[in-house]
């Protein structure tokens, strides 16, 4: 239990510490724009809208602060485990990278192309980040789950999704 | 028995035809979902939540019941069959199940986790049935100040679970505290990190929160580290237990439902303790001590029992006081919520037909869980062969479109994937998901009791003490300095099943390299215990 997770060990060096920044930084910029509201003037309750996340950030900071000094001393966060991950090599950004391409696109298509479109796009575009290459059958299990999706949710449960340009054919 | 009355009642709601519809629905689809490696119960919910929307609440809820078990038996498949906790709840059940697996008695182990969460699931939902009136009636006199003084308990009790550093703990509450500060403050009216985006006014809905977490963080994650070979599952045939098997079980999954309803009732812990607990109880009652760690089935048997009867025990403080202690019941409160109705000691008054429902309900959904899953089972077998690129990319996939439905906002969807990359740092450094979760849902809540509290005692900090907030704040005093605390205990003091639960978790948290960390604090206490 006392050594690092494996394949991290100089690895991960001290990158921790950036999280550790990123704790404090938020607590900060809470406990700043805390400090920021304006004056109440419909509730002159005790405890006012600022004064939890002055609490918060404040907690942030602290935790922050004692999380730096952890890392100094050679304290690791554990990277999580399971059943389809290897720790063994860096973080794969490539893939990642185009993943959130793959959501990205899904979030700026999905009202001009509608659900349908670019929900196909999100799934092909994902399975193929993923490392599958059978273009034809990804194509067609997108579409399948993009446009079953949008009957399940329209006509099924009621809840309304964009049809976008596909209007008139489903 | 008034309880039992309105339980009738409860059973009449439930069993309408399209109630009984989406109860089987839910139980299917909680397997299905749950059972995919990867996706936890908590996960499943969460996903699983906007298919309830367009719903009656109380159809809605009741499917959830069955989505809830089933995501809960789903995950312990999966345990099983891969060796593979999906959460730490279902850590133990992978010991001794996936043994049991390997030397060719899947069927066994399944069947045996099967009965066993039939069994603790009735038995503790019974009790759930019998005991949470009565709380609710004590706790409609606690005060705003009491209420906010066991919040504080569940926020620092999520955060010190054994076996993972509370300092990282602490820091994924911090994080979900601020997200759920984000929006406009009820009480004032003043926007809060809004940063003047209008869409953030109305606050970060939890569905995006939890779906962001769990399933877009789970998915970058593992996508980030993908393992290129294939899986090896073990097939199964269709569950079945032998006489010997039987007799070998009753005994554990009574013991376990024992354990498991009291620690899920105390708004401090979860599933991980007494499962733990159950298992290391199986192993010293046990007449074939030397089948541990080779598969031995009260290994599965306790350790499942106590588990579902546990998570039924959890309800009791979610329906009560409104105070979730697992991911599971927290993404449940969230659900609750959406439908504007607020948990607490007042809702069995003011929502009978609801609750009753809701209880009646999850008597029906472990009964599906029973009559589906065994003939099931060689199928969820299969559904673990999924290929990893459809699986991953699915749950992008069904995420966004979850995340969208809920408010019809491309908005929402670049929140969620900024939630996901939240999600992804938390899980590449070790800090628990659990807390985060906790202190988005939990947060608001806490604040309004703290709020209205104060403003009962025009003001005055004294109006936060009362003797029963003196009790809960000493315990938390207690929970945060334990490692201080520890040094002035006597040796002997702690009770050896205990230390020896202790030590499993550990070992077990070892070996699956499940989120836990290493700090400088729990060097100490290493030294401590060789010594």
């Amino acid at each position: 239990m006392s050594s690092a997770a494996p394949g991290s060990t100089e690895e991960q060096g001290r990158s921790e510490l950036g999280v550790a920044l990123f704790l404090g930084a938020l607590g900060v910029l809470v406990i700043v724009q805390a400090l920021l509201l304006p004056e109440s003037r419909i509730a002159r309750g005790p405890v006012g809208p600022a004064a939890v996340p002055v609490v918060v950030g404040s907690l942030l900071v602290v935790v922050a602060g004692f999380l730096a000094v952890d890392v100094w001393r050679g304290g690791r966060g554990e990277p999580e485990g399971g059943e389809d991950i290897e720790l063994t090599g860096r973080s794969d950004w490539r893939t990642i990278a185009m993943l959130a391409a793959a959501f990205i696109a899904n979030a700026l298509l999905i009202e001009p192309l509608g659900w349908p479109v670019s929900g196909a796009i999100l799934f092909w575009g994902s399975a193929f980040a993923l490392g599958s290459r059978h273009y034809v059958r990804d194509a067609a299990i997108a579409v399948v789950l993009s446009v079953g999706s949008w009957y399940l949710f329209v006509l099924g449960l009621g809840i309304s999704l964009p049809v976008g340009i596909l209007r008139g054919i489903l | 028995m008034d309880a039992l009355n309105e339980l009738m009642g409860g059973f009449a709601t439930a069993l309408t035809p399209t109630n009984l519809f989406y109860v089987l629905l839910g139980v299917l689809l909680g397997t299905a979902i749950g059972v995919l490696p990867g996706i936890g119960p908590a996960m499943t919910v969460a996903l699983l939540l906007p298919l309830t929307r367009g719903l009656e609440v109380e159809t809605a809820l009741i499917m959830f019941a069955g989505i809830y078990y089933g995501g809960m038996y789903g995950g312990s498949t999966t345990s099983i069959l891969l060796n593979t906790p999906g959460e730490s709840a279902s850590v133990v059940t992978a010991i001794e199940g996936n043994k049991m697996a390997r030397s060719g008695r899947a069927a066994q182990a399944l069947a045996t986790a099967a009965i066993g969460s039939f069994v603790a699931g009735t038995i503790a939902t019974l009790l759930l049935a019998l005991v949470a009136p009565t709380v609710a009636d004590l706790a409609v006199e606690v005060s705003p100040a009491d209420t906010f003084a066991i919040m504080v308990l569940a926020f620092i009790a999520v955060t010190s679970v054994l076996g993972s550093s509370r300092l990282r703990g602490l820091a994924a509450l911090g994080l979900g505290l601020t997200i759920g500060l984000i929006g406009i403050d009820p009480t004032s009216g003043q926007q809060r990190l809004t940063f003047g985006i209008p869409e953030l006014a109305d606050g970060i809905d939890v569905v995006v929160v939890a779906v962001g977490l769990f399933a877009v963080g789970e998915a970058l994650w593992t996508a980030a580290h993908l393992r290129r070979r294939p899986i090896d599952v073990i097939p199964v045939g269709n569950p079945r237990m032998s006489r010997q098997d039987f007799r070998r079980s009753w005994k554990p999954w009574l013991r376990g439902t024992a354990i498991g309803f009291p620690f899920g009732a105390v708004p401090a812990g979860g599933a991980e303790i007494p499962t733990f607990l159950s298992y290391v109880s199986e192993k010293r009652l046990s007449k074939h001590p030397e089948e541990f760690g080779e598969g031995a089935i009260e290994g599965v048997a306790g350790p499942e029992a106590t588990n579902n009867a546990s998570a039924a025990g959890g309800l009791v403080p979610l329906l009560t006081l409104g105070i979730p202690v697992t991911a599971t019941a927290a993404v449940m409160l969230a659900a609750i919520q959406s439908y504007g109705i607020e948990p607490g000691p007042r809702l069995f008054e003011t929502e009978p037909v609801l609750v009753w429902g809701l209880i009646a309900s999850l008597f029906i959904g472990n009964t599906a869980l029973l009559v589906l899953n065994l003939p099931l089972a060689p199928v969820w077998a299969r559904l673990l062969r999924i290929p990893r690129s459809y699986l991953y990319a699915g749950i992008l996939f069904f995420s966004s479109l979850g995340a969208y439905a809920a408010n019809a906002s491309p908005f929402d969807l670049l929140l969620l994937l900024a939630i996901g990359a939240l999600g992804f740092m938390m899980r590449r450094y070790g800090l628990p998901i659990l807390p985060a979760i906790i202190g988005v849902i939990l947060g608001p809540f806490a604040e309004e009791e703290l709020r209205q509290a104060l403003q009962i005692s025009n003001g005055q900090l004294s109006g936060l003490v009362t003797p029963l907030t003196v009790i809960v704040y000493v315990i938390v005093a207690l929970v945060l300095l334990w490692p201080l605390v520890r040094r002035f205990l006597p040796r002997k003091a702690a009770v050896p099943v205990l230390a020896d639960a202790v030590h499993e978790i550990e070992e077990a948290h070892h070996h699956h390299g499940l989120t836990d960390s290493v700090s400088v604090e729990r060097h100490a206490d290493d030294g401590d215990r060789t010594s």
